[in-house]
């Protein structure tokens, strides 16, 4: 101890204590100050730099799920027309069936009263021809057999009776 | 394939042994010269170690010429006086400046009559009045050494980075060590609050040290950190920023600790109060000594090349001192870590906020 504080050299100390202030106080300035800032602004120019890429990735990801969500859509658009598009064909067509069924049965309706029509009338016709018919012969009979009068007028009625079409 | 080349290394070494004890009884009649060798060697150990005033690469002993170079002495007794101190010779003359007589005695500089005699005392030391010498001495010259190196090492890494974001050149180095001591040593013991303000004394005071010892170790002799003066310096910067970063809350655990029964606070705050004193000086006290203990024993080492003079002991006693020197190149970092660790750690006590209160 006694060497120690003989061989303490107070003059050192304070070079030392002047200098390394001196030192301290130039580095800071030159150095470390710069020196940090630079290393700090780098760090978080890095730091930016990783979440910019993280954000990138993000936006990718959900714009990747964007267009998933817009190709559903638009298969599910095109799935809904498609089957729109068969409904309405297949109404149209059971309609068309219908109402071509509706018509076919009233042309056939038509047909069979103008054919109904048609019969009555050419049963009038007949009727009437037979009449003219009856009546002719009727004459025929009367020029030809007027003695047995009674005989021939009881046989044309019973005649026109017979031909009385049901 | 291992234990072969072990056996091989040890028939090596007991080879060695025997021819050195042969060699060692041929020599039996050199005992005093021996003893010469030792007490030179004990002085070169004791001057390596010491701080000097003049900057010596050698020092032939048999022509008494020194090879270095002389560097000014600058003394404060009752004025001024300046005056290279290759004027004293070596301590072999005394040096008059304004009628005043002034004789290099070990490395000190002592206010003698005209004659130059020194009173001793019963420790040898001299008892005449020391001036205040603030010469520029080795250790000093040093200093500005690494100091100039310091900055012109730091500033061009500035530079660099600020040119480009990434440092070129040696600052390559140099900042991965920049960025460990704010992340591994700043920002764990002082907080990311506070840690910026003490950045620039953590970096100054880590390489300072660091490249200190790393020229102690060098051949030119020097021995820097080994010094009391410079760790007391140092040591005392710590000391201060600490008091003067020193919160509410550093105060209040040293004089009146809370979360403890009252008669405890009493015991306490005298012993919190020798620690505020204790941390520094411990810090003082460790770097001297590593450093200081570093030097004495590999020169010591270095020194029995010349007792035994032979070329076995020789080189063992170079393979030797090779390892502790690399040992010591790894002091010399730790050294400079430890330092700066705890001066970061005594930051952080100054500065720390208590919000755990009731956790005490």
């Amino acid at each position: 101890m006694d060497k120690l504080i003989n061989d303490f050299s107070f003059g050192l100390f304070f070079w030392q204590i002047l200098l390394f202030i001196l030192l301290l106080w130039l580095l800071t300035k030159y150095a470390w100050k710069p020196i940090l800032d630079a290393v700090n602004s780098r760090e978080e120019g890095i730091k930016e730099a990783l979440e910019q890429a993280e954000k990138a990735r993000e936006e990718m990801a959900e714009l990747k799920a964007g267009n998933e969500k817009i190709l559903k859509e638009a298969r599910a658009e095109r799935e809904a027309m498609l089957k729109e598009a068969r409904d309405i064909k297949d109404k149209l067509i059971t309609e068309a069936k219908d109402e071509a069924k509706i018509q076919a049965n009233n042309m056939i309706e038509m047909a069979k009263n103008s054919i109904e029509l048609e019969k009555q009338s050419a049963i009038t016709d007949l009727k009437n021809h037979v009449a003219e018919l009856s009546v002719e012969i009727a004459e025929k009979v009367i020029k030809k057999e007027l003695s047995a009068k009674d005989q021939q007028l009881d046989l044309i009625k019973k005649m026109l009776d017979e031909a009385t079409l049901k | 394939m291992q234990s072969k080349f072990l056996i091989k290394f040890l028939t090596f070494f007991i080879f060695l042994f025997t021819v050195n004890s042969f060699a060692q009884h041929e020599k039996v009649e050199s005992v005093d010269e021996k003893a010469e060798a030792k007490a030179e060697i004990k002085e070169a150990v004791y001057h390596h170690i010491q701080d000097s005033h003049e900057f010596t690469f050698f020092h032939d002993s048999e022509t008494g010429k020194y090879y270095g170079f002389s560097l000014p002495v600058i003394l404060w007794d009752n004025g001024l006086h300046m005056f290279s101190a290759s004027k004293f010779h070596h301590g072999e003359e005394i040096v008059e400046s304004k009628g005043n007589y002034y004789k290099l005695y070990h490395n000190k500089i002592y206010k003698t009559n005209a004659e130059g005699e020194l009173e001793l005392n019963e420790h040898g030391h001299p008892e005449n009045e020391k001036p205040l010498d603030f010469s520029i001495t080795k250790n000093v010259f040093m200093i500005m050494v690494i100091g100039l190196l310091m900055f012109l090492l730091f500033s061009s890494l500035a530079k660099s980075l600020s040119k480009g974001s990434i440092a070129t050149g040696i600052g390559r180095f140099f900042e991965p060590i920049i960025l460990f001591i704010r992340d591994d040593i700043a920002i764990p013991n002082i907080g990311e609050e506070h840690y910026k303000k003490y950045m620039p004394f953590l970096l100054t005071i880590f390489f300072f040290i660091w490249f200190a010892n790393l020229f102690g170790l060098t051949p030119l002799s020097v021995n820097i950190t080994g010094n009391i003066a410079i760790t007391l310096a140092l040591a005392l910067l710590t000391f201060i920023i600490t008091q003067f970063s020193g919160n509410k809350n550093y105060w209040k655990h040293i004089f009146w600790m809370p979360g403890v029964p009252w008669p405890m606070k009493i015991i306490l705050a005298p012993i919190e109060l020798i620690g505020v004193f204790i941390k520094p000086f411990a810090l003082m006290i460790r770097l001297y000594a590593n450093i200081m203990a570093g030097h004495v024993v590999l020169m010591s080492i270095i020194g029995l090349v010349f007792i035994f003079k032979n070329w076995v002991g020789g080189s063992l006693t170079f393979l030797l001192a090779f390892v502790l020197s690399i040992l010591e190149l790894l002091v010399a970092l730790l050294q400079a870590y430890i330092f700066t660790m705890l001066s970061a750690l005594y930051f952080g006590f100054a500065v720390e906020e208590h919000e755990h209160e009731e956790a005490h």
